[in-house]
């Protein structure tokens, strides 16, 4: 009867979630949707406290109010701009979370049969790859270890052979699930391939990362279920895994390259090229007092922002224009490439922070064929997703991602602090064109010599 | 083993569920999807509370407590910081 009564608020939990996830369609309804979430987890929790196994709540009550403290300190001081490597720590510690578990289940089995078995496995080798390299990713996000991919000869062939060492043990394991001192090898195996996995890549691919490491934290969750034989963990895990592996394969399409290249594939490895000759006497610079005279006779002006927003913390700057422009009778709008940024919906939470409302914010598709009937793009940062070299060079590295067709507008600005190339390692010849301006400078300080010239005039 | 297929097919035909919600979210949401399903696969705090409190041996008990630890940072943390770029997502509406 207690089983039947905790495995209906199981399933009221789990039902809770997916309305949540439900709410998230649209951003009316999304605060109540994760309200709902949180309501289902919250129900999860207290009927887990009834349950008999459990002989002392010291232990539990200091665990929950140690983790409850530094989560709601983390999730209270991050900043908006920080957000990529608060989710890479939340996504590690749920994965590890996940692996833990699953090894003290093995532990406390008295009869562990081979799905079990099976499942502990997978559990502790999705859970360990997702706390490393979400470790890792939080590194670079934060430049605790350098951005660019780190790599060395015969990495692929190492990865491979951690991989076969880990799918080895954990069949072992299967085979003979008494032996629980696997485990620990599979932990360490696969610990050193998560790390592995995440240090070869750079940047700007964070955003697949991310979401691919959400996608394991949810999987590594489910395959817990599996081990406890829990329907709550096996539903929220696999809607969590379903989500990241959307957006794994959003972010892919918006870079037209696959996971195994983003993966293996060693982009954004620093490649020589010879600027000098693709800019050399092309490029116009302009000063902020310019920007504002062109500012001051557009009637409908697109902001690009890009990672360079993120960096400069711009965005504040960036409203201070926005309103400006906007009680001036000026249309403005934001074009937003999905992979502007270290995670999907960067920039959106950015704009978002300064009360940009979020109907100004164009996807791609939205935006592209506007450009033609604006008269001001101001590119803030952002280098790669406004290179014409997608469309035209069947042979340039970003051939064929979907880029914003910024040129199509009377006039472009791009807002730089030098012409350095960005991720993809390649010139833009958008620098170049005739109705390009250069504003070198830190896109904050430009953003608020434009304003104050604004202002002026 | 007739059990696995029953869970197995709970978590097929969940996927099936998370893919048809998912794919409704627009990109606009897309960080605070992550944070808010990265809260849920903290769901795993029910396993933690578990082998915390059930002190089955020394070495459970503390793979348990971390687990605890690491998960209801996930869980609360992730609620929280999801709400918080909620809100500034409504705040204009």
């Amino acid at each position: 009867m207690e089983k039947l009564v905790v495995n209906l608020a199981y399933i009221v939990s789990a039902s809770l979630f997916i309305f949540g996830l439900k709410g998230l369609s649209h951003p009316r309804t999304a605060v109540r949707g994760n309200m709902l979430g949180a309501l289902g987890m919250f129900i999860a929790v207290l009927i887990t406290l009834v349950d008999k196994r459990i002989v002392d709540y010291s232990t539990l009550i200091l665990g929950l109010v140690i983790g409850a403290a530094v989560g709601t300190f983390l999730a209270l001081k991050v900043q908006m701009t920080a957000m990529p490597q608060l989710v890479a720590v939340f996504n590690g510690l749920g994965g590890g979370a996940s692996a833990l578990v699953a090894g003290s289940a093995l532990y406390e089995a008295v009869n562990p049969n081979t799905v079990f078995a099976t499942a502990s496995a997978l559990s502790g080798m999705i859970g360990a790859v997702t706390f490393f390299g979400s470790g890792v990713a939080f590194a670079k996000l934060q430049g605790l270890i350098k951005e660019r991919p780190i790599r060395f000869s015969g990495e692929q062939a190492t990865k491979a052979v951690l991989l076969v060492v880990a799918l080895l043990l954990s069949y072992k394991l299967a085979l003979s699930p008494d032996k629980t001192y696997l485990f620990w090898f599979i932990l360490i195996v696969s610990s050193v391939l998560g790390v592995l996995l995440t240090i070869a890549i750079g940047g700007a691919d964070m955003p697949v990362v991310i979401a691919l490491l959400n996608s394991y934290s949810g999987l590594a969750a489910s395959a817990t279920g599996f081990v406890l034989e829990n329907n709550a963990l096996i539903i929220s895990g696999s809607l969590v895994g379903a989500s990241g592996i959307i957006l794994t394969n959003l972010m892919c399409k918006a870079m037209n390259r696959s996971l195994l290249n983003v993966l293996f594939g060693g982009f954004g490895e620093i490649v020589s090229t010879q600027e000098d000759d693709v800019y050399a006497g092309k490029v116009k610079a302009t000063s902020p007092e310019e920007v504002a005279l062109l500012l001051e006779g557009a009637r409908r002006v697109v902001i690009v922002p890009g990672y360079g927003m993120a960096v400069a913390q711009a965005q504040y700057a960036v409203r201070d224009l926005y309103n400006l422009l906007e009680n001036q009778g000026v249309q403005v709008e934001f074009g937003i490439h999905p992979v502007a940024g270290r995670m999907p919906g960067h920039m959106n939470v950015l704009l978002a922070e300064v009360d940009i409302p979020y109907d100004k914010m164009k996807e791609l598709e939205d935006i592209n064929p506007l450009f033609e009937q604006t008269d001001v793009v101001i590119v803030i940062g952002a280098n790669d997703v406004v290179n014409p070299l997608a469309n035209t060079d069947p042979k340039s590295p970003i051939a064929g991602m979907p880029v914003l067709e910024v040129w199509k507008a009377k006039t472009v600005v791009v807002i730089k602090r030098s012409l350095s190339p960005g991720f993809a390692g390649i010139p833009n010849p958008l620098f170049t064109m005739d109705n390009t301006l250069m504003l070198f400078s830190d896109a904050k300080k430009a953003l608020q010599e434009i304003v104050t010239a604004l202002k002026e005039s | 083993m007739e059990d696995f297929i029953l869970y197995f097919t709970v978590f097929v035909l969940s996927m099936f569920v998370g893919f048809e919600v998912i794919t409704k979210v627009p990109p606009t949401l897309h960080t605070p999807l992550m944070s808010g399903s990265n809260a849920i696969s903290g769901i795993t705090i029910v396993g933690a509370l578990i082998s915390a409190g059930s002190h089955h041996s020394t070495l459970t008990t503390i793979l348990g407590f971390t687990a605890l630890v690491f998960a209801t940072i996930n869980v609360v943390g992730g609620f929280m910081v999801t709400h918080r770029m909620l809100q500034m997502f409504r705040r204009k509406d």
